[in-house]
């Protein structure tokens, strides 16, 4: 399905330039709040031929100020910042052509895993990992807190989308080949985060701290240990010792929403960094046919 | 890839990227729309399924079903398709292990040039054969009936039958066809262990089994019942 080219909305548009006004310099209006220091010559204001009563040139010049503040404010934050050649890299890049619905899952999985952290301090808020109260808080949050038991549900069920999409953006990268040179890095950091996100589910299935949970993470830890040289180990770090006690309860917490979220969300800045710089990958079967006018660009 | 196919790589790239158009607002609208997409699956799914919650953990209980997401299904059936206790390892840990690593490094041992999923048919074959197992164990996973149910001809011991079943031995014991591999199996028991040696098991266990003292005080007919069931079990 291929989008129709959407007109610019006016706001964006580039306005001509007044006569007698200096010609606008890209991004930076740094001009603006120069202009506006000098005594009569603001906005050019001088060149227009009135029309009507002087109240309407008023509003007119109103409107024209209301115009500038937010390219102001963005001026001002791109003096002291710089920002905007990188805002701008990252928003007017090319995505070559041929990209299809498959090329949103990614960003889809990212957009799942926002609403888990949002959904997350919300719930943060009410739960307490401590033994003798989780499960009453979990029950609090959905029996008493206004929205409790949705938020909750969107935090449940979330999980499962975020899993889902980030296998089906796997998949999509795996048959695509988009894992080959000069994308390698970025498959390794794919594959620590879908390891960091069933790690995120494993860990989130102990906190209501149910039945079903409990059991479950005390089986999951125990295949954990089964493993050679490292697995004692780490089954001991979940734990926090040998056996499950109330330090584990917390322990799980800490690690479902401060470790692991915390190095999701440096890995997807990282993921997303690599694929600014290196471009989307264009669908495996397009071949590139030499476009007459770009070769002559290039020269 | 060696360098010059690298060099012809980027180069066809860009040409296809400079065919292509802005990322704002083509792609933008396309994300948007699919996370728009993603955020009403979350909303309906939380309205139409909420997040139940189970009755309150206690680790003094045996009568527990360990059963993980559904997207775990696949790791936890591993368990129960590999059958041999010598292989229980690479079940819980090998295969999904060596799976992960040859993952991490699909990179560095797949650099040919060929990106097109038809002509690497090696590469195609080995990720849909993944995905079907995948599915496959989920769906097996999913099927698989209640731990708390044996399926085993018991030959009049229908009491002991239903007592074991409910007392969770099987969530980490297999019956049968029933049950988890987690620890020694128990199709066979009366014929490795006496009947003394079955209920001394029962309540002094070695860890991580749970001891069973307490039904034994509270309902000594029902602890019977399960010895009696497991000591006919050969």
């Amino acid at each position: 399905m291929k989008l129709p080219t959407p007109p610019l909305p006016k706001a964006l548009r580039p306005k001509p330039a007044r006569p007698g006004s200096r010609p606008p310099r890209n991004g930076s209006q740094a001009n603006g709040s120069v202009q506006d220091l000098r005594p009569g010559t603001a906005n050019g204001s001088g060149d227009r031929p009135s029309k009507g009563g002087g109240s309407t040139i008023d509003r007119e010049a109103l409107r024209e100020k209301a115009h500038e503040v937010p390219i102001g404010i963005a001026g001002w934050l791109d003096e002291r910042s710089g920002a905007s050649p990188f805002a701008r890299g990252f928003l007017y890049r090319k995505t070559p052509k041929g990209t299809n619905w498959a090329y949103t899952l990614g960003s889809a999985t990212m957009f799942a895993f926002v609403s888990q952290a949002v959904t997350g301090v919300f719930l943060a808020m009410y739960y307490n990992p401590a033994p003798a109260d989780a499960y009453e808080s979990i029950a609090r949050i959905s029996n008493e807190v206004f929205l409790g038991e949705f938020v909750r549900g969107m935090h449940r069920w979330g999980s499962t989308v975020m899993v889902v999409l980030i296998f089906l953006h796997m998949a999509r990268t795996f048959f695509y080949g988009a894992y080959k040179y000069p994308r390698e890095l970025n498959w390794l950091i794919g594959v620590v985060l879908v390891v960091l996100t069933l790690a995120m589910a494993l860990t989130g299935y102990l906190l209501p701290f149910d039945q079903r949970g409990f059991w479950a993470t005390v089986v999951a830890v125990n295949i954990n240990s089964s493993a050679p040289i490292m697995g004692p180990y780490l089954a001991d770090f979940l734990r926090g010792g040998a056996e499950f006690t109330a330090t584990t309860l917390s322990r799980f917490y800490s690690i479902h929403m401060l470790l692991v979220p915390g190095l999701i969300a440096v890995l997807i800045g990282a993921h997303l960094y690599l694929v600014a710089k290196l471009g989307i990958t264009a669908p495996p079967w397009l071949k590139a046919e030499k476009d007459k006018a770009l070769s002559r660009d290039e020269i | 890839m060696n360098a010059k196919e690298k060099e012809q790589y980027l180069r066809d790239y860009s040409v296809l990227k400079n065919q292509g158009k802005s990322f704002f607002p083509y792609a933008i609208a396309k994300d948007g729309t699919m996370a728009l997409i993603t955020m009403l699956v979350i909303i309906f799914m939380a309205l139409a399924l909420g997040a139940e919650l189970g009755p309150k953990a206690d680790a003094t209980t045996t009568s527990f079903v360990p059963r993980p997401e559904w997207y775990f299904f696949f790791l936890f059936e591993l368990l129960r398709v590999i059958k041999p206790p010598a292989l229980t390892f690479m079940a819980s840990i090998g295969i999904p292990t060596i799976w992960l690593v040859l993952l991490l490094l699909l990179p560095f041992f797949d650099r040919g040039p060929e990106r097109h999923p038809l002509r690497r048919p090696i590469a195609t074959l080995a990720g849909i054969a993944t995905i079907a197992g995948m599915a496959y164990l989920t769906v097996l996973g999913a099927l698989a009936g209640s731990p708390n149910e044996i399926e085993l001809q018991a030959r009049g011991q229908e009491d002991g039958k239903l007592a074991t079943a409910s007392a969770g031995c099987l969530g980490c014991h297999t019956i049968g066809e029933n049950g988890n591999a987690i620890g020694p199996e128990l199709t066979d028991v009366g014929a490795r262990l006496p009947r003394q040696a079955i209920a001394r098991t029962l309540l002094n266990p070695t860890a991580p089994m749970p001891t069973y003292q307490e039904l034994q005080q509270k309902d000594p007919e029902k602890f019977q019942d399960i010895v009696d069931f497991l000591a006919s079990l050969k």
